[in-house]
């Protein structure tokens, strides 16, 4: 704020100056002019009255000659009095105008808007440098599950676009280059509340900088970054970022996944997705001989997915440079070079070449030719979406949709995404298992997911109860709170205490204070269980099934009855 | 020679110059105390303020500060004077002619103090 009160002071300094002036002249030379009074006395105007005079002839021309009529010296005067004070307002007030035009002044007020709202955010907040693609998917995504976020941009019509979102909650917004180190701290980036920093912008070089900014002010914080290429992934590693995300080689990974370990591709899509949405179908692609179009960081990354995986792949690259040895040369839209690919004896077809209608093109030729074709397509602008829907493509990637994927569950659900990563290391035949219980507790729609922390502030209630040396197990908190023999439509994914993480923990485990537990369960149980970690008697209802009488009176008549009881032999 | 700097400092001194020539003589009587020149103080303070305005410095602060403390001392001094005059008709008597120069003798001092800033600043400006 002080910036902007400093520049307007400073511009403004000529016309106050005009103005004092062209009102002294005025005021002074109406005192000194000689007048006469209504008796024909001589009378002079004293600084009071020329004052009041000049005070309202300055701002309104329509007035009287008071207190009495002038005479012709004073009338000069006066009428060069009027061209001066009007000629100053008008001055001063185009001054006005023009400031509040003017490009630095106008930075300087938003920044100093920018700076009061991310003062005035009381909850943990989350910092996203970039609102381009994957920006603007990720900040949607994270104020729909209530996290707090806070974007700088570079553009401004990309913050225009965030203006007209309707998120729900108010997300503060800078335009300007978050590789500065000052913007990142006007961001919020030394506050306690601040949780993480996303750095999400379309140039390495800018997430590099944000991402080591963020590590050497705010060592304890989380850094999220993207990268395109290895070699800034391994730079990204040197200092330490705490998770980098690479979109192709995520969607490498997940396309392995799906032919490895289906199951585990697809409990990623339910439990990151929103509850209560319908279930992903599963994807399946075939075995077999692929071709790439494209060779690019995305051709790479699903080659090396695919070949891991054991199919055979042919390349279609269009520069003779790019492509590796045993290559076909051509483009891939035309059907000469993916007939010599073979593609009437493959079974699938990945395309990823430089824009989305050539895509599009190679996939619809492709298709021509071998109509059984499994199709996968690389979109990479959102606004095309209809057409990649529309063209009936089996998997569509998208790079941003993939980094929001990976980044979601950092930021909502840590232990999510740690269990997701032991997933992915675990075998099929337990995902399968895990998929199905999950299939059977949601009733087709996909589950809440959200992970417990056993602390006396998350938890009071089952904190005391350990406390006490009460034995709380993971079952006690499935049950219903009102018919404790009724188990919440919830299930325990993860359980971890200290560095063991145990999937799928059994119901008698025991709790121990400072334990995470990850439940996914139907939309809204989270509430239903949420009585049972905080409320003490609802806790001991479950534990016990004694429904603990309340209020002052029958508590007193309770002790009295167990002394009697105990009084009794 | 910057003009800029001139200008400042003229006006600067100017104020202090013209709040001295009014606050000049004896403190009742009001034949020592001409208003003209009240005027003039007030007009020349304000100019002298605006002209502090955006000064990021410590010692532009400073400045403006006391600029601000001479002119609400002789805008008091300026009402004191409209309201014995023209409201109560007491503008001749000693008692209201004593107040008006006690109030802007409390401006002498801010812009006493503005200008000995100025020396300060000009003084220790390396050559």
């Amino acid at each position: 704020m002080d910036n902007v009160i400093f520049l307007f002071l400073r511009r403004m300094r000529a016309p106050l100056i005009v103005l004092i002036a062209a009102y002294s002249v005025s005021i002074g030379g109406l005192v000194l002019i000689p007048g006469v009074d209504d008796q024909g006395q001589p009378w002079r105007f004293d600084f009071f009255h020329a004052f009041y005079f000049v005070s309202f002839m300055g701002s309104t021309i329509g007035f009287g000659e008071i207190p009495y009529a002038f005479t012709d010296a004073q009338r000069l005067w006066v009428s060069l009095c009027i061209f001066l004070t009007v000629l100053a307002w008008l001055y001063a007030i185009g001054r006005i105008f023009t400031l509040t035009q003017e490009p630095t002044f106008l930075r300087a007020l938003r920044e100093a808007r920018f700076i009061v709202a991310v003062r005035a955010i009381r909850t943990p907040f989350y910092i996203v440098c970039g609102y381009g693609e994957t920006g603007s998917l990720l900040v949607r995504a994270m104020a729909r599950r209530n996290f707090q976020c806070v974007v700088i941009d570079q553009r401004q019509e990309n913050l225009d676009a965030l203006a007209l979102e309707n998120l729900g909650m108010d997300v503060p917004a800078f335009c300007g280059d978050a590789a500065h180190t000052h913007t990142l701290i006007e961001a919020g980036l030394r506050k306690s509340l601040c949780q993480a920093v996303i750095a999400v912008t379309d140039h390495d070089e800018s997430n590099v900088k944000i991402a080591i900014t963020a590590k050497l002010l705010h060592p304890h914080i989380k850094v999220i970054s993207r990268a395109a290429t290895s070699e800034t992934v391994e730079n990204l590693e040197s200092f330490g970022t705490d998770h980098i995300i690479n979109a192709y080689r995520s969607f490498g990974e997940h396309l392995a996944m799906t032919m490895r370990t289906p199951s585990v591709h697809l409990l990623h899509a339910w439990l990151i997705s929103l509850p209560g949405k319908e279930l992903h179908p599963p994807v399946t692609p075939p075995r077999g001989k692929w071709v790439i179009c494209g060779y690019g960081r995305f051709g790479k990354a699903v080659q090396q997915a695919l070949e891991q995986e054991g199919n055979q792949t042919t390349i279609i690259e269009q520069v003779p440079e790019r492509a590796p040895p045993g290559a076909v040369i051509g483009a891939g839209t035309s059907a000469a070079p993916l007939l010599q690919a073979g593609v009437r004896d493959a079974v699938g077809i990945l395309v990823g070449i430089d824009s989305d209608t050539n895509t599009l093109s190679a996939i619809i030729t492709a298709r021509e030719l071998n109509p059984s074709l499994y199709l996968v397509a690389r979109q990479s602008r959102r606004a095309n979406t209809a057409l990649f829907e529309a063209a009936n493509i089996d998997l569509i990637m998208e790079p941003s949709r993939i980094i929001v994927w990976r980044t979601l569950p950092l930021i909502t659900t840590p232990m999510l995404s740690r269990f997701l990563r032991l997933l992915r290391a675990g075998d099929e035949a337990h995902a399968h298992t895990i998929l199905e219980q999950v299939r059977a507790l949601c009733h087709g729609v996909t589950p809440q997911t959200w992970s417990v922390l056993i602390s006396a502030d998350t938890t009071p209630a089952v904190c005391s109860a350990i406390e006490s040396g009460e034995r709380v197990t993971l079952g006690d908190l499935l049950r219903d709170r009102l018919e404790r023999d009724r188990a919440l439509p919830v299930m325990a994914l993860m359980h971890t205490s200290g560095q063991d993480n145990v999937l799928m923990p059994p119901l008698d485990r025991p709790l121990a204070i400072d334990d995470c537990v990850l439940f996914c369960g139907r939309d809204g149980s989270r509430r239903d269980m949420e009585w049972v970690l905080f409320n003490t008697k609802a806790l001991e209802y479950v534990l016990t099934g004694i429904d603990i009488p309340d209020g002052a009176v029958w508590r007193w008549l309770r002790r009295r009855r167990t002394a009697a009881a105990g009084a009794k032999p | 020679m910057n003009f800029e700097k001139v200008l400042f400092g003229f006006f600067v001194l100017l104020a202090l110059t013209l709040n001295f020539g009014f606050v000049m003589g004896d403190i009742d009587n009001p034949e020592h105390h001409h208003v003209y020149e009240l005027f003039a103080a007030l007009v020349v303070s304000l100019i002298a303020t605006v002209l502090k305005f955006g000064d990021r410095s410590h010692i532009g602060a400073v400045l403006l500060a006391t600029s601000l403390v001479a002119d609400l001392h002789l805008v008091a001094a300026a009402l004191v004077w409209g309201v014995a005059n023209h409201i109560t008709y007491t503008g001749g008597e000693p008692g209201t002619v004593s107040s008006v120069v006690s109030l802007a003798g409390g401006a002498l001092l801010a812009n006493l103090a503005s200008v000995v800033l100025l020396i300060i600043e000009t003084a220790a400006l390396r050559r």
